[in-house]
């Protein structure tokens, strides 16, 4: 449903206020929705249409039980499209949609400027409406459980792409045979030539180099982290299936900027929500309400950090800090705590830095520059572990390294594990490896056979996964038959 | 219009009657959904639907947090904060739960177990006449006045007539607005069943012989309230003598002493007597034991109490024994040898937890 003329009036006065901090965002349409809607749309992802998959149907009964029972209600749903669509629902207080409108133009000036979203299609809703009928068509041709299972599969390995290839430059095309490669001999006259180039070492060069021929080459050449790629182009797969591979990974790609930039972008829009809604738009009646709803959203949870509450701290810390010169050599040289706590030089640079932030930085190098010891004391940031003995997990320390680290760790690749193809004809029979490159956390081992199980069915040959498992080297096999798992 | 979400929301719902279904035994056996049984609804996680992903395994080894605290302070608080929920986010980080209604249980384990429905025994069908508000019409009392339906109407008409915008938004409902219910009246079968769980509760009886009791009766009942409008279940234990007890009691109270079954058989008989009227009702009769008891005579009397008194009134009874070090197992082998030829009285031994789902079939199965 197309807004009503009072909130059609609204957004256009949020539009011109936006505009005035000189956010700079997609032509954005809102439309208004039923919570049923909003429901269905949210299991959707935020697209009016999907492709026919029972995860749907999964997400939409557990968004909508969670509305009944009051657990979570969604208030914002917006999706990075040239125009943005956002949603707002239908008998929300105004103030509440007031507060979605600016909350929801920021996302928009983010994911039309941060570089992390630049090589995302801008017109995923055609193209998710298109995958939707293509697999449809496949669908009636090739029955529904076959899709739905080959769905499953790739759904599976969804997570096993090379976020970071998209900013790369293209891959050169690796040319068939590499140039078949001769001894090098030195010129020479032809009475120095057995001193130059003596026969005995050039035998030993030639001898040398048959042999490396007759060694299989690798394959892949290097380690290859698009393992969707790698499948589409080397498992013996059907047309139809290499398509639905084809369309899974596209999303897959779509959709991972935003794990990449989530407590950037949720801080942006919250920091811009905020003063929109303090500076220009609240009436005096809203601010209790408005009050209620921001902290609702900013709320911390314990054993876990709201990315909301750390992306908008952070982006006031790093303003704070560019305004009054807190940084550099001469700032952070300086051990008298009075001077630091009183330091002003009156740079006035803050705007211009954290819309220079906005541009260039993913939650990692966010995280990574701006995380500083002040910051990490002043927000209460802990770390804590598991403790078996008494079955809790427990405050472990404040330490600002610790902190970091675990942080970054979390963040790092978008909170996913790093996995190669390392092998694609191992044992000389056609087996693919993959390789965990493990960096201090163990895989889920029950997932783990499970996702063997699809990655099987798209190799229909035997799978191995090479990790650690509880700080020894192990490798994880499946014939499709059986799982194993044995020392490397 | 069928929304799609309506097709996945259905065939999601599909593969989990499916997973049910094929785990079904595990279920059972386990116990683990009578813990987490609502009003209406039962409750079951199911990890094994979700989609398997390579990720990291379950959060033990810590992560950050936010706030105040000691190191050694718990994390783990109990206050939910507001979630301003996102989308897709959210479904796939926690076990993933779903609500299944009794309902759909019991149709679940009827085909699972191949179960006849129940037909009731032919006298007993008594119907009776009900009202159910079915549609509209415009005349009727006004307690009846079906308040959105009749301001509809009136808004309808002022916009139509552009009395809308002249008279700043007031909507006055004018007689030919006015929209009440109608009713129809139907007629349903009338079909009420008794089911009266007796008990053994002498020393012998252990907490594993009481949990397959329990989980039992669970099914019993989900499957009796399927099949019957109305239920009312009543709990009998008997050790050396025999009382009525609540249903907490029944499954947790712990005597000692001798077993006298005849006890528990006339209490059975008196409550039938009193309150539950052969000609309505269908009434179940439940035994459980672990098969002793005081003395060869005391069966002799149980065994009469049953012929005469107890069998023609129930539609079928059911003894079930439960396995235990110190039962003898004497009394199945009795009964099974005075109603050999009889097919309304359905014994069945239950060695441990996994017997529950072939002893159910057993008592259930014969579709009486």
């Amino acid at each position: 449903m197309t807004l009503p003329l009072e909130l059609a009036k609204l957004q256009n006065r949020i539009r011109e206020v936006a505009a005035s901090y000189k956010l700079d965002f997609f032509e954005t349409v809102f439309e208004m929705v039923s919570w049923e809607e909003m429901n269905t749309i949210a299991a959707y992802d935020g697209f009016p249409v999907r492709y026919p998959h029972w995860r749907f149907g999964m997400s939409y009964d557990q968004i909508s039980k969670n509305y009944s029972w009051g657990l979570s209600k969604i208030y914002e749903l917006v999706i990075n499209n040239d125009p943005c669509y956002a949603y707002l629902l239908y008998g929300n207080k105004l103030v509440d949609q007031k507060l979605v409108m600016a909350h929801v133009y920021a996302h928009c000036d983010f994911f039309k400027n941060n570089l992390w979203f630049a090589p995302t299609n801008r017109r995923m809703v055609d193209q998710l409406a298109s995958h939707s009928m293509r697999i449809e068509r496949h669908v009636r041709k090739e029955g529904r459980d076959e899709v739905e299972q080959f769905l499953d599969a790739c759904l599976s390995l969804e997570n096993l792409i090379d976020i970071y290839a998209p900013y790369s430059p293209p891959r050169k095309v690796e040319d068939g045979e590499p140039a078949p490669r001769d001894v090098i001999r030195f010129e020479a006259k032809a009475y120095m030539d057995p001193f130059i180039n003596p026969p005995e070492f050039i035998e030993e060069q030639r001898v040398q180099l048959e042999e490396e021929r007759r060694q299989p080459e690798a394959f892949p050449r290097r380690p290859e982290r698009d393992v969707m790629l790698f499948l589409m182009e080397h498992a013996p797969l059907r047309e139809w299936q290499r398509d639905v591979l084809a369309m899974i990974r596209d999303e897959a790609y779509y959709f991972a900027p935003q794990r990449l930039t989530k407590v950037m972008n949720e801080g942006w829009a919250s920091y811009w929500h905020s003063r929109m809604m303090t500076e220009k738009l609240l009436e005096p009646s809203e601010l209790i309400d408005f009050a209620e709803r921001h902290a609702g959203a900013m709320a911390m949870q314990p054993g876990q950090v709201n990315p909301y509450k750390l992306g908008i701290e952070l982006f006031r810390a790093i303003e704070d800090r560019w305004n009054k010169g807190r940084f550099g050599k001469e700032y952070e040289d300086c051990d008298d705590l009075e001077t630091k706590r009183r330091w002003d030089t009156g740079l006035r640079q803050g705007r211009d830095k954290i819309f220079e932030v906005r541009r260039i930085y993913n939650d990692v190098t966010f995280v990574d520059e701006f995380l500083t010891p002040e910051f990490c004391d002043e927000q209460k940031l802990f770390t804590y572990d598991y403790n078996p003995k008494t079955g809790r997990r427990e405050i472990n320390g404040r330490d600002y390294r610790d902190v970091k680290d675990r942080m970054l760790r979390s963040l790092a690749n978008g909170g996913q594990p790093v996995i190669e193809v390392t092998e694609g004809n191992f044992r000389n029979r056609g087996e693919l490896v993959l390789t965990h490159r493990h960096d201090g956390e163990d895989l889920d081992l029950a997932h783990a056979r499970g996702t063997m199980e699809h990655l099987h069915h798209l190799w229909t040959r035997p799978v191995h996964i090479e990790t650690m498992v509880e700080d020894r080297p192990r490798r994880m096999s499946y014939d499709g038959e059986s799982h194993e798992l044995a020392d490397l | 219009m069928v929304q799609k979400i309506d097709l996945d929301h259905s065939r999601f719902r599909d593969i989990v009657r499916g997973s049910i279904r094929k785990d079904l035994r595990r279920h059972i056996a386990n116990g683990s959904l009578m813990a987490r049984r609502g009003d209406k609804t039962v409750s079951i996680p199911m990890p094994r639907i979700q989609l398997p992903r390579f990720k990291y395994g379950t959060n033990q080894g810590g992560g950050v947090g936010q706030g105040d605290g000691e190191p050694g302070d718990p994390v783990d608080g109990e206050q939910e904060g507001e979630g301003q929920g996102e989308a897709g986010d959210q479904a796939g980080e926690h076990e993933l739960e779903v609500e299944v209604t009794l309902e759909e249980l019991a149709k679940i384990l009827g085909e699972e177990l191949e179960l006849p429905n129940i037909q009731p025994k032919g006298k007993r069908q008594v119907t009776s006449e009900i009202n159910k508000y079915t549609g509209i019409r415009r005349t009727g009392p006004g307690s009846l006045r079906h308040i959105k339906r009749t301001f509809k109407r009136a808004l309808k008409r002022e916009i139509a007539s552009g009395n809308f915008e002249n008279n700043g938004g007031i909507v006055i409902p004018t007689p030919d607005d006015m929209r009440y219910r109608s009713w129809d009246p139907k007629t349903v079968p009338q079909s009420s069943a008794a089911i009266i769980y007796m008990m053994d509760v002498s020393g012998s009886m252990g907490d594993e012989q009481k949990e397959i009791v329990r989980i039992e009766a669970f099914w019993i009942d989900t499957w009796l309230k399927s099949q019957y409008r109305q239920i009312e279940t009543r709990y009998i234990v008997h050790d050396a003598e025999a009382k009525e007890v609540d249903q907490h009691t029944f499954f947790h109270l712990r005597e000692s002493g001798g077993t006298k079954i005849s006890s528990a058989y006339e209490l059975c008989d008196a409550m039938i007597d009193q309150h539950y009227p052969p000609e309505e009702w269908n009434i179940y009769p439940f035994h459980f034991s672990d098969g002793d008891n005081w003395s060869g005579g005391d069966t002799a009397r149980c065994l009469t109490l049953l012929r005469e008194q107890l069998l023609p009134k129930s539609n079928v009874f059911c003894y079930g024994q439960v396995r235990s070090t110190y039962g003898s197992g004497q009394f199945k082998n009795d009964l099974d040898n005075a109603f050999n030829d009889n097919e309304d009285v359905i014994t069945s031994d239950i060695p441990d937890k996994d017997g529950i789902m072939d002893s159910i079939k057993m008592f259930l199965g014969a579709g009486r």
